[in-house]
């Protein structure tokens, strides 16, 4: 056999990669597989169904659309926080900066609760905000409100590392080349930090969809207008429906997945463009 | 247009980067600001800039006290060690930035923008790259860009902050004599910043030579080379070799050996006599006048130069370089004894060594 053996120059190859799939198999795949199997199992009317029911659609409306503004709204604040914690120094900015991974750490219902309380019309916060006829607990706004809030911490640690990279040179340059200090920040910081607020867009996005804990206290689960997709699944599973459950669940999955997979094909063509060849 | 640095001083904490510093920068000329690193070189050229200010003195450009004037505002163009291009632009749209970023009513129009930009792209030769991204340039091509950005503002006044810093020495070599070439075909006022003396030497009209945040000294490249007025400046600029001793009748005596030094020099019991490796004749030990006996522990004949490194009695190196067809004819190899005799030494009292 006269044949050379070719090395690659990264080795570990196939050993990463095996094991890599055989994760991805047992932690991902293979239970959203029994999920799919089951729903198979239901026949197309009774699918049909389960997913159309106007309770469930309505629960749709709410998750996705709910999840979405506030992703939307966490890659706004999200990257004042970055920006703050990365371009200033102040007194407790370690603090600040531990602060930003609670949402991470505390149990979910515990936050929920906590929100729910709070907001409540006869809660400390609540209770300023009912005589302006603003209601947040027990209404959709109390369900986006605790999106936002386990959302937060994603973009903020994407865009931070990101926000650190940028050379200040580079915003010298600008300014030297006569860019105020807005047009710097629109076509200069905001570009480099694109990529990494779509990632903390679709984490965060992501993360509010699969969200229960905190949201079903402060949500109030009200038929038509307060209930959130996963809170449904659950009610189909407490009633033996597991058929059902499985059928909204296998929805959401193939929404979700969608959503993900534009966002990070955006991500990568953004990341392509001005990458490529280096 | 002129820059003239007024008294300029600049602390960081307790550390005194610049410290009362004043020069002047004729209209039109190419001045290196040479130095070791922590020299405040950077420190003053990004005042100039306005990316910096000073805690004391003034900039003027044209005349015109510019000192609180925002870097904006002072028709600078800056040119940075490590080019800071904007990644995500291509490169035309790099060297267009500064044009399309104006107020709208002093914003040339699109077609405008372009034929400048393609100009300046033709004269830093890389037209060809337009639609490239920073991320696929050498370092080389990077910089030329990054100076087209510059440019592309018409800027009064060029800063370049050590321009060929992170190029490899044959691409540093190139870009400097084009940087030569281009001021020359351009004229605006440059100041550049290097710790390089050979870049300083070989590229600028004036170099201006600082130490911890003073100014050394100011001059033409021959004159500093070969005046230098301070101890620094005489051992930063090229190898040097150092002779302590004292001065009486006109002789430096170093040891048991005296060294004429001519003319007009006080007498004085500790100077230093600074003496260039090429400065010295090499003469066999037999021929014995006046010179200092040495000893040859190596030579290094490659090229026209012979460098030969030899040992004083006292055991310290000296090193001397003389042509290759003179040593040749010498017949002098390692071992041998020799005699140096120095045929220019400057003299600098101690006193003027602790400044």
């Amino acid at each position: 056999m006269g044949k050379l053996k070719r090395f690659s120059p990264l080795p570990g190859f196939g050993l990463t990669l095996g094991y890599t799939l055989f994760y991805l198999l047992l932690i991902v795949l293979i239970p959203l597989a029994a999920v799919a199997g089951k729903t198979f199992g239901m026949g197309w009317e009774a699918f049909w169904a389960a997913i159309s029911n106007p309770r469930v659609v309505a629960s749709y409306q709410l998750s996705f659309g709910a999840s979405l503004l506030a992703a939307a709204v966490n890659v706004v604040f999200g990257l004042i926080f970055a920006w703050v914690l990365v371009r200033y120094r102040f007194p407790g900015k370690g603090l600040v900066d531990a602060l930003v991974d609670l949402p991470f750490a505390l149990p979910t219902a515990v936050a929920g609760i906590a929100l729910a309380t709070i907001y409540a019309p006869n809660g400390p916060i609540g209770s300023l905000l009912a005589p302006f006829g603003i209601e947040i607990a027990y209404t959709p706004n109390g369900v986006l409100l605790a999106l936002v809030f386990i959302g937060l911490p994603f973009v903020v640690r994407t865009v931070q590392p990101v926000l650190a990279d940028l050379e200040k040179e580079v915003e010298e340059a600008a300014a030297g080349l006569g860019a105020s200090r807005w047009h710097t920040f629109l076509k200069i910081i905001l570009p480099h930090v694109t990529p990494a607020l779509l990632t903390g867009f679709a984490m965060a996005f992501a993360r509010a969809v699969g969200e229960y804990g905190s949201v079903i206290f402060i949500a109030g689960n009200v038929p038509m207008v307060s209930e959130i997709t996963p809170l449904m699944i659950i009610t189909k599973l407490e009633q033996y429906d597991y058929q059902g459950a499985t059928a909204i669940a296998s929805v959401m999955l193939v929404i979700s997945f969608v959503l993900l997979l534009v966002i990070n094909g955006l991500q990568g063509w953004m990341q392509n463009r001005y990458t490529k060849g280096a | 247009m002129s820059i003239a640095i007024r008294n300029v001083s600049k602390k960081f904490g307790a550390f005194k980067a610049l410290d009362d510093v004043s020069i002047d920068i004729p209209s039109g000329q190419l001045v290196a600001l040479l130095g070791p690193s922590g020299c405040g070189k950077t420190t003053l050229l990004r005042i100039i800039a306005g990316l910096e200010y000073a805690d004391r003195g003034q900039i003027l450009l044209e005349g015109d006290d510019a000192s609180d004037r925002h870097v904006r505002e002072r028709q600078v163009g800056f040119v940075f060690q490590h080019y800071a291009l904007f990644r995500h632009m291509t490169v035309f749209d790099n060297v267009a930035f500064g044009l399309r970023v104006r107020p709208r009513r002093h914003r040339p129009s699109e077609a405008e923008i372009r034929k400048r930009v393609s100009r300046l792209l033709d004269l830093v030769q890389l037209g060809w790259l337009a639609d490239r991204y920073p991320s696929q340039l050498s370092g080389g091509q990077r910089q030329r860009i990054a100076l087209a950005r510059a440019l592309a503002v018409e800027p009064k006044v060029l800063l370049l902050d050590e321009p060929f810093g992170a190029l490899d020495a044959k691409v540093r070599k190139e870009l400097r004599r084009w940087l030569r070439q281009l001021h020359d075909e351009i004229h605006v006022t440059s100041v550049f910043v290097t710790h390089d003396q050979e870049e300083a030497l070989e590229v600028s009209d004036s170099v201006v030579l600082m130490n911890k945040g003073r100014v050394e000294q100011t001059g033409s490249p021959d004159a500093v080379y070969d005046h230098p007025a301070t101890p620094f400046v005489a051992s930063f600029l090229g190898s040097v070799n150092l002779f302590h001793g004292r001065v009486e009748d006109g002789h430096l005596h170093v040891g048991e050996h005296a060294l004429a030094l001519g003319d007009g020099h006080a007498p004085a019991e500790q100077a230093v006599g600074f003496v260039r490796p090429h400065e010295f004749d090499l003469l066999p030990a037999a021929a014995n006048a006046g010179g200092l006996p040495a000893r040859i522990a190596r030579v290094i004949a490659i090229g026209p130069m012979a460098q030969v490194e030899l040992t004083r009695v006292d055991g310290e190196l000296i090193e001397v370089s003389v042509s290759r067809a003179i040593f040749d004819t010498l017949g002098l190899r390692e071992g041998d004894h020799v005699s140096l005799r120095p045929r220019a030494i400057r003299v600098f009292h101690n006193d003027r060594l602790a400044a």
